[in-house]
């Protein structure tokens, strides 16, 4: 078995004074795309962030490709090869769309080029001249998941890439997920959605009261069917 | 010849000094604009940091024979690592408060170091000359045109077009303007966010440093020079709308010549057509002329 990519133990995270993440344990090895899920609340987004450090505050440990970053600003971890897309997709209205693909540095060789992103998103390339927020939600998601992949980061932290989404262009997304395991991308994806996740992800980590509670492979969900169930409340 | 009833001598003569009192009014509030959109701090040292190259042109000169040109170079970089070392220390613990504070303490900053220089130097102003190669001017044959303020026009227009152009145009202004709507995301991009804000409070301050030593021919080299020009300044920025880069320069000029023409058609409103129109701005666009309303 591979070693972990990425390896997070007994992580704390807090906003101000409330605790929210309190000791989140879990690993992703190279190429594999896993899910959090779990119910509004539970720190999956936090997890991300504070993977990505942009908490207030954390403690614990999280190593990335061996080096830990806990007391490494969010900028010295994106330059290491992470990146995030975060839940309110993050475009910026004082960029075009042109501009705002552009923005993440390139931190390593082997990012997508652009043309390779307009392949995948053929909408971006007819309005690169917009603002960024004339763009419609779809395609803002888009944008948010495409300059990402230009910057050569190797691990993906997608903050619920699909909500609020028609299902056409969440299947566009699927495919584009898939795409992206194909071409080696390893992916941390928080999902409300589990029927989603479940066509994409490997494995999958269930969030309850800040802590990962649960790991279910992908092969067995059918089999966990009434525990997601009941975990998730749905 | 006369338009309007007034000699067009008099028109053309106020219409210059309005726009090099906006050539002023424009290099000072594009400074505020650029701290302000990332600082999210209404810069009142501004004054005092002007006022501060006008008076390094004047040691440059007095102490190591280093006349205009070199001032033009040197002051603003030198006040600019003052304008670092204070945003280091002081200012960058007030980032997640209100503007108030930062307006409180910046206010501050103005007063001490307006108050060291009047007590170094008096307050009547020390004399710096225009550097010859600037003397003398040309007749336009409808006026007289020094080329000092001439110079002063053109590259002080020429620094705010440029400004503009790195901001609006380019890869390290969209770094700016998408910092100044999500820092943090922005950092996680992997770009060093903290210390782009130092560097743009640096730039900011040492425009105004720039401003000053243009300033310095003209108006006498003088501690509280920034003092009464700063105040026309932020109002020029509440009517140009704060934060916006354009905004700033063409209200900063236009006001300059409303304020020249005012002189010309009623004198008595002359100190006061800027206040006024600022009144008439912020009753029916309280986000200023160019500004986003937020």
């Amino acid at each position: 078995m591979p070693e972990p990519l990425l390896g997070v133990r007994d992580l704390h995270a807090w906003y101000g004074e409330s605790h929210i993440l309190h000791g989140v344990d879990f690993e992703i090895r190279p190429g594999e795309m896993v899910t959090l899920l779990g119910r509004n609340g539970a720190g999956k987004t936090t997890t991300l962030k504070s993977i990505m450090g942009i908490v207030g505050r954390r403690r614990g440990s999280i190593r990335f490709e061996g080096r830990e970053l806990i007391d490494l600003p969010s900028n010295r971890i994106a330059r290491l090869g992470l990146a995030f897309c975060p839940e309110e997709r993050g475009i910026f209205a004082s960029l075009t769309v042109e501009e705002n693909l552009l923005l993440p540095p390139v931190v390593r060789p082997g990012g997508l080029g652009v043309d390779a992103i307009y392949g995948l998103f053929p909408n971006l390339r007819e309005r690169l001249r917009a603002g960024g927020t004339t763009l419609s939600g779809g395609e803002q998601q888009m944008l948010a998941i495409g300059r990402i992949l230009r910057t050569g980061a190797r691990l993906l932290l997608l903050d619920e890439p699909t909500e609020g989404l028609a299902p056409v262009i969440v299947q566009q997304i699927g495919v584009t997920l898939q795409r992206l395991k194909r071409e080696g991308f390893t992916v941390l994806l928080v999902e409300q959605n589990f029927r989603f996740a479940a066509t994409v992800a490997d494995r999958h980590y269930v969030m309850e009261h800040g802590r990962v509670v649960d790991m279910i492979p992908n092969g067995e969900l059918d089999a966990n069917m009434n525990k997601l169930h009941d975990y998730l409340g749905v | 010849m006369t338009i309007l009833g007034v000699p067009t001598q008099a028109l053309f003569g106020q219409l210059l000094i309005g726009l090099i009192n906006g050539a002023f009014y424009a290099l000072l509030s594009l400074g505020l604009s650029v701290i302000f959109g990332l600082l999210n701090i209404i810069n009142f040292t501004h004054g005092a940091q002007y006022m501060m190259g006008a008076f390094v042109a004047y040691f440059l000169l007095q102490w190591a024979g280093l006349g205009y040109w070199w001032a033009l170079l040197i002051a603003p970089v030198v006040v600019g690592i003052t304008g670092i070392a204070l945003e280091r220390t002081t200012l960058k613990r007030l980032y997640h408060l209100d503007h108030l504070y930062g307006l409180l303490l910046t206010f501050g900053f103005a007063l001490i170091i307006q108050g060291l220089f009047r007590h170094e130097y008096g307050s009547s102003g020390l004399p710096y000359s225009m550097p010859r190669e600037l003397a003398g001017g040309q007749n336009l044959g409808f006026m007289f045109l020094p080329n000092y303020r001439a110079w002063v026009i053109v590259f002080s227009l020429a620094v705010c077009l440029t400004t503009w152009y790195v901001i609006e145009r380019t890869r390290l202004g969209s770094y700016l303007r998408a910092a100044t709507e999500n820092p943090a995301l922005v950092q996680a991009f992997g770009i060093n966010v903290p210390r782009m804000i130092t560097l743009t409070y640096g730039f900011g301050v040492g425009l105004a440093a720039l401003a000053g030593v243009l300033a310095a021919p003209i108006y006498q080299v003088n501690p509280l020079m920034g003092a009464d020009l700063i105040i026309v300044v932020f109002a020029v920025v509440v009517i140009g709308g704060l934060g916006s880069i354009m905004g700033s320069i063409v209200t900063g000029f236009a006001l300059g010549v409303v304020e020249g023409f005012t002189k010309v058609f009623y004198p008595e409103a002359s100190n006061t057509v800027i206040f006024v129109i600022m009144a008439l701005v912020l009753l029916v666009r309280p986000s200023g002329l160019f500004g986003r309303a937020s």
